[in-house]
């Protein structure tokens, strides 16, 4: 199966990259953009998906400042 | 007494970490993918980008063969000192409460620093006196702490003016709750020498640390 992880920071956690990006959208003449946050995606292919939480727990993302979202794609990408 | 220093790929403070060992101890280069602690009295985790940083700071080292031992090896009391990604590798461990993020302005980083010493309750600061300012150098991108730390656990905060990383509280380090793992995001072993690293004051660490290690 594949899955596709999406890692960003918690609410309230500092996003300096955030910032800098929506700071840098008004500069090019991009208007009206707002609460930009910066993150990570992970795609990978598992034979479990049940196993997804846990890898998300334990080395994906760090609980404590990130929070995370998987998604399953079927089927798994040729490789 | 004998203290390790580790060293994984990506690490670049390990010699210099060494060399301050040296100065208070026979120091013992530990290898990420040897599980054994060669009979160590404390362990010391350098500065660098193990594994290259990839996915965050400190997330893969966290699970080397070395750091497994390293971890068994804290619960069980020993001293373990995280300098910089040291530091970083101990949170991920959860070994420390806390995170580091990124700097608040995005930026790499190098510059004195002063700290001011919170207590003297730990073995790595018993050396030292509180409200006393050390002088080390800092260097790093991804600096700024994270958490809700108690406040005896807080062992190091950034002098007024001296917080560039934006870390919460100012803090510079941290202690377990039993007080015998330290993380700090400046670089105590650049600063044991007066010819290379502005003062000498960062060498109270490692005093401190192999006198709790000769106990």
């Amino acid at each position: 199966m594949r899955a596709r992880v999406l890692i960003r920071p918690k609410a309230g956690i500092l996003d300096p990259q955030g910032v800098a990006v929506e700071r840098a959208l008004p500069a090019l003449g991009f208007g009206g953009v707002g609460n930009v946050h910066v993150g990570r995606l992970v795609e990978l292919d598992v034979e479990d998906a049940s196993q997804l939480d846990d890898m998300c727990r334990k080395l994906l993302a760090n609980p404590l400042i990130e929070d995370y979202e998987i998604q399953t794609v079927e089927p798994a990408a040729a490789s | 007494m004998k203290l390790g220093v580790v060293t994984f790929p990506g690490t670049c403070d390990d010699v210099d970490a060494r060399l301050a060992v040296a100065k208070v101890a026979e120091p013992v280069a530990l290898w990420h993918g040897d599980s054994d602690l060669h009979g160590v009295d404390g362990v010391v985790i350098p500065g660098g980008f193990s594994y290259g940083d990839y996915l965050r700071a400190g997330a893969i080292a966290r699970f080397s063969p070395v750091m497994e031992s390293v971890i068994a090896f804290a619960r069980a009391g020993g001293p373990v000192l995280g300098i910089c990604n040291g530091f970083q590798i101990l949170c991920e461990a959860g070994l420390l409460p806390g995170a580091l993020l990124p700097n608040v302005k995005l930026r790499f980083v190098c510059r004195q620093v002063d700290v001011e010493v919170q207590t003297v309750a730990t073995p790595f600061t018993a050396t030292c006196e509180v409200g006393q300012r050390l002088s080390i150098p800092a260097k790093h991108t991804t600096g700024c702490f994270f958490g809700d730390v108690p406040r005896e656990q807080v062992v190091l905060r950034y002098a007024e003016g001296h917080n560039f990383n934006g870390s919460q509280d100012d803090v510079a380090g941290v202690v377990n709750e039993q007080g015998n793992v330290m993380g700090l995001m400046p670089h105590p072993e650049h600063a044991v020498d007066l010819l290379t690293g502005g003062s000498a004051d960062g060498l109270k660490l490692f005093e401190g640390m192999a006198r709790v290690a000769v106990a």
